[in-house]
C-alpha cells in the first residue's frame, strides 16, 4: 500500500466532526457570552452615565476579561471550552483564557521565567498581528489623508 | 539468534517474573481497574508538579516491584526504560533513587517494546535481573505536546487521551519457582512514515508501522497469525486498530477478533477519552496489569505484544514534517 | 420589548461570529490562536474599510465582545490618530486598546499567581 492509497483509506475511516452539534454549541454559548457582554455594557451605562460610549466599551472589555481570567483560574473555562469550541475561544473572555492558562501552567517554573515569560505564548500572535495591522492601517490612512 | 532482517529468536530463556503497575485517577475508573496494583487518587500524587509526580510514580512502581520480587536493588543488573518527556526526565530522575545501572531508551509510545527487547538482549549477554519500566502522565504530555491544561480547547474527533500510569516488569534469566510468561522472540521495528501530518490523529499515523512490524515478525519467525491468541498493539486507538485490521486482512484473512489495542482496552466507552488511550505508559500499564495477570491465570497462552509510537515533537509538526512511526513486536508465551 | 429585540440581535450576531469560527476549526483544524488572529484581523479590516460600524449598529456586543471588537478598536484608534499625524497614526491603535491589554496582563498576572492548575479528567 503506498502513501496515496493509505491516505485515502485514512480519509474514509476517520470519524467526522459532529458538524451540527459543534456549530450549534458554538453559536449558543458564543451568543450567550455576547449577551452577557451587552448586559455588562448596559449596566455600566446605567451606573456611570457620565462616561462616554468609548470608555464604556473599553470598561466592558475590562470586566469581560476579568470574568474570563477568573473562570480560567477557577478551572471552569477549559470545561466550557470542551463543549463550546469557538464559542468560548472567540469572545474576549477566550482571549483572557489564552493569557491566563499558560501563566498558570508555567507558574511552576518560577514567576519570571515561568509565569511572566510564558504568559503570551498563545496570545502573543494576537497582539503582534493586531498591533502591526493597526500601524499599517494608521499609516495608510495618514497617507490617504495627505492627498485628501 | 537472528532470523531474517529484523527478528531475533532467543536461545536463552527470558522470564517475566514479576510486574508492578500504578494507574492514574481516570485509568482507575476504566475497564481494567481491578487489575492495577495501585491507583493514585490525585494527579499530582502529593507533589508540586506533574513532572515530579511522574518521577514519584516510577519510583514507587520500581520499589513495589522489588518488594514483590523479594530482591534488593543490589541484585538488579539494570533499570531500562523511558517516557515521553524531553531528556527522559522522569526516567533519569527516578533512576537516581536506586543504586542500579540505568539505560534510558526512547521509541515514543513504543518504548516498552524496545525496553523488553533490550532487556532480553542484556539477559542473553549474561545479566540476571533487569527491570523494564516506562511511564507517561496526561498532564506532562499535554504540556509538552499540546496546550496548557486550563486552555479551553475542543479536542478533534481523532484525539486520544494520554494515559497516566507506570508499568514495570522484571526480567530474569533464572527460572522462577512458579510458571510465568517468557519472551521468546522479538522484532525490531522500522520507522515508517506514510506522510500523515495531523498530530491529532496519531492512531492512523502509527497503524502502518504496526502492520509492517507484525507482518515482518510473522514472516521471519515463520508462523501464521493464528499462532498467537492475541496480537495486542500499544496505543493505536479505535481508528488505528481498524486501519491495522484492514491492512492485516490482506495478508492474514479475517483477524479482527484476535487483534486488540491497549488504548482501546483501558478506558470505558463513556469516558471522554477520544478514540482511546495513548502514551508510553499505556502499553506498559496494560501489559503489566491485565495482560500479564491474564497470562498467569491461563487466559492467554501466546501473545504478540506490539507497542506503537509516533516519533513527532511539537516543533517537528510546526516545521511541516509528517509523522514517522515505529512499532516493536515482542512475542510472549507461557 | 425593544430591549428583548436588542439582546436577540446580540445573541444572533455573536452566535453567528462564533459559529463561523467553529466552521473554520472544523474544516481546517485551526488551533485557537490561529482563529483568534484571523478574526482579529477580520475585525480590523472591516473597520478599516468602514463596514464594522454597520454591523455594530445592528449587533452591538455581538460583534464587539468577540475578538473582532478588539481588532476594530485597534484599527479605529489608528484611523483616529492618522488625523493628527504620523506619530499618532502609529501609536493610536495600541493606545485605544490600552485598557483591555492592561486588564488582561494585570488580572492574568494576579490570577495566575494565586491559582493552581486543576487536574483534567476524562
Amino acid at each position: 500500500m503506498d502513501k496515496k492509497e493509505y491516505g485515502e483509506l485514512v480519509k474514509q475511516a476517520t470519524p467526522k466532526t459532529k458538524e451540527g452539534k459543534t456549530l450549534l454549541l458554538a453559536f449558543a454559548i458564543g451568543g450567550i457570552i455576547c449577551m452577557a457582554g451587552q448586559g455588562v455594557s448596559d449596566a455600566l451605562t446605567a451606573l456611570i452615565p457620565s462616561f462616554d460610549e468609548k470608555t464604556i466599551s473599553a470598561l466592558t472589555g475590562v470586566v469581560m476579561i476579568f470574568i474570563g481570567s477568573l473562570l480560567t483560574g477557577l478551572g471552569v473555562y477549559d470545561k466550557l471550552g470542551y463543549y463550546a469550541g469557538a464559542g468560548s475561544v472567540l469572545p474576549i473572555t477566550g482571549f483572557a483564557n489564552s493569557i491566563v492558562s499558560p501563566a498558570i501552567e508555567y507558574n511552576k517554573e518560577g514567576i519570571v521565567f515561568g509565569l511572566m515569560a510564558k504568559m503570551f505564548s498563545i496570545a502573543g500572535p494576537v497582539i503582534v498581528s493586531g498591533v502591526s495591522a493597526s500601524v499599517a492601517i494608521g499609516i495608510v490612512y495618514y497617507i490617504i489623508g495627505l492627498f485628501a | 539468534m537472528k532470523k531474517g532482517r529484523q527478528t531475533y529468536v532467543l536461545d536463552k530463556k527470558v522470564y517475566i517474573a514479576h510486574t508492578a503497575s500504578i494507574a492514574g485517577v481516570d485509568e482507575g475508573k476504566g475497564r481494567l481497574r481491578d487489575f492495577f496494583d495501585y491507583v493514585i487518587d490525585e494527579s499530582e500524587f502529593g507533589c508540586k508538579s506533574h513532572e515530579k509526580a511522574e518521577i514519584k510514580l516510577r519510583k514507587h512502581a520500581i520499589e513495589s516491584l522489588l518488594k514483590s520480587a523479594e530482591v534488593s536493588a543490589a541484585d538488579v543488573d539494570a533499570i531500562i526504560g523511558g517516557d515521553l518527556l524531553n531528556q527522559l526526565v522522569p526516567s533519569g530522575f527516578s533512576a537516581r533513587e536506586f543504586d542500579v545501572p540505568f539505560c534510558g531508551l526512547y521509541s515514543a509510545c513504543a518504548t516498552f517494546g524496545q525496553s523488553l527487547a533490550t532487556g532480553a538482549i542484556l539477559l542473553s549477554g549474561g545479566a540476571e535481573r533487569v527491570i523494564c519500566c516506562t511511564s507517561s502522565h496526561f498532564a506532562t504530555a499535554e504540556r509538552q505536546y499540546r496546550f496548557p491544561l486550563e486552555l479551553g480547547t475542543q479536542p478533534p474527533p481523532t484525539a486520544q487521551w494520554t494515559v497516566t500510569g507506570v508499568g514495570c516488569a522484571m526480567l530474569t534469566s533464572a527460572r522462577p519457582k512458579f510458571k510465568c510468561p517468557k519472551i521468546t522472540s522479538f522484532t525490531l521495528g522500522k520507522v515508517i512514515d506514510m506522510g500523515l501530518d495531523d498530530p491529532n490523529n496519531m492512531g492512523a499515523a502509527m497503524a502502518p508501522a504496526a502492520h509492517d512490524t507484525i507482518t515482518a515478525h510473522l514472516k521471519e519467525r515463520g508462523v501464521g497469525a493464528d499462532y498467537y491468541d492475541l496480537i495486542v498493539t500499544g496505543d493505536l486507538g479505535k481508528l488505528g486498530r481498524e486501519l491495522l485490521c484492514t491492512m492485516l486482512e490482506q495478508e492474514c484473512g479475517a483477524i479482527k477478533d484476535r487483534v486488540n489495542d491497549c488504548g482501546c482496552m483501558i478506558f470505558k466507552d463513556r469516558q471522554k477519552c477520544g478514540l482511546g488511550g495513548s502514551g508510553a505508559g499505556c502499553s506498559s500499564l496494560v501489559f503489566c496489569s491485565y495482560l500479564y495477570k491474564t497470562m498467569m491465570s491461563g487466559g492467554l497462552k501466546r501473545i504478540l505484544f506490539v507497542p506503537t509510537g509516533a516519533m513527532l515533537s511539537k516543533d517537528s509538526s510546526l516545521q511541516g514534517e509528517s509523522i514517522p512511526a515505529i512499532a516493536h513486536a515482542v512475542a510472549i508465551e507461557i | 420589548m425593544e430591549i428583548f429585540l436588542t439582546y436577540l440581535k446580540v445573541f444572533l450576531v455573536g452566535g453567528a461570529v462564533c459559529a463561523t469560527g467553529q466552521l473554520l476549526i472544523n474544516k481546517t483544524r485551526m488551533t485557537s490562536a490561529r482563529v483568534l488572529v484571523t478574526f482579529l484581523l477580520a475585525g480590523a479590516l472591516l473597520e478599516a474599510v468602514g463596514l464594522f460600524g454597520y454591523i455594530e449598529e445592528f449587533g452591538k456586543a455581538g460583534i464587539t465582545i468577540p475578538i473582532t471588537g478588539f481588532g476594530k478598536s485597534l484599527a479605529a484608534g489608528a484611523i483616529e490618530g492618522a488625523k493628527k499625524g504620523l506619530y499618532d497614526a502609529c501609536i493610536g491603535g495600541l493606545a485605544s486598546v490600552a485598557a483591555g491589554l492592561t486588564a488582561a496582563i494585570a488580572f492574568g498576572f494576579v490570577i495566575a499567581l494565586i491559582s493552581k492548575s486543576k487536574p483534567k479528567s476524562t
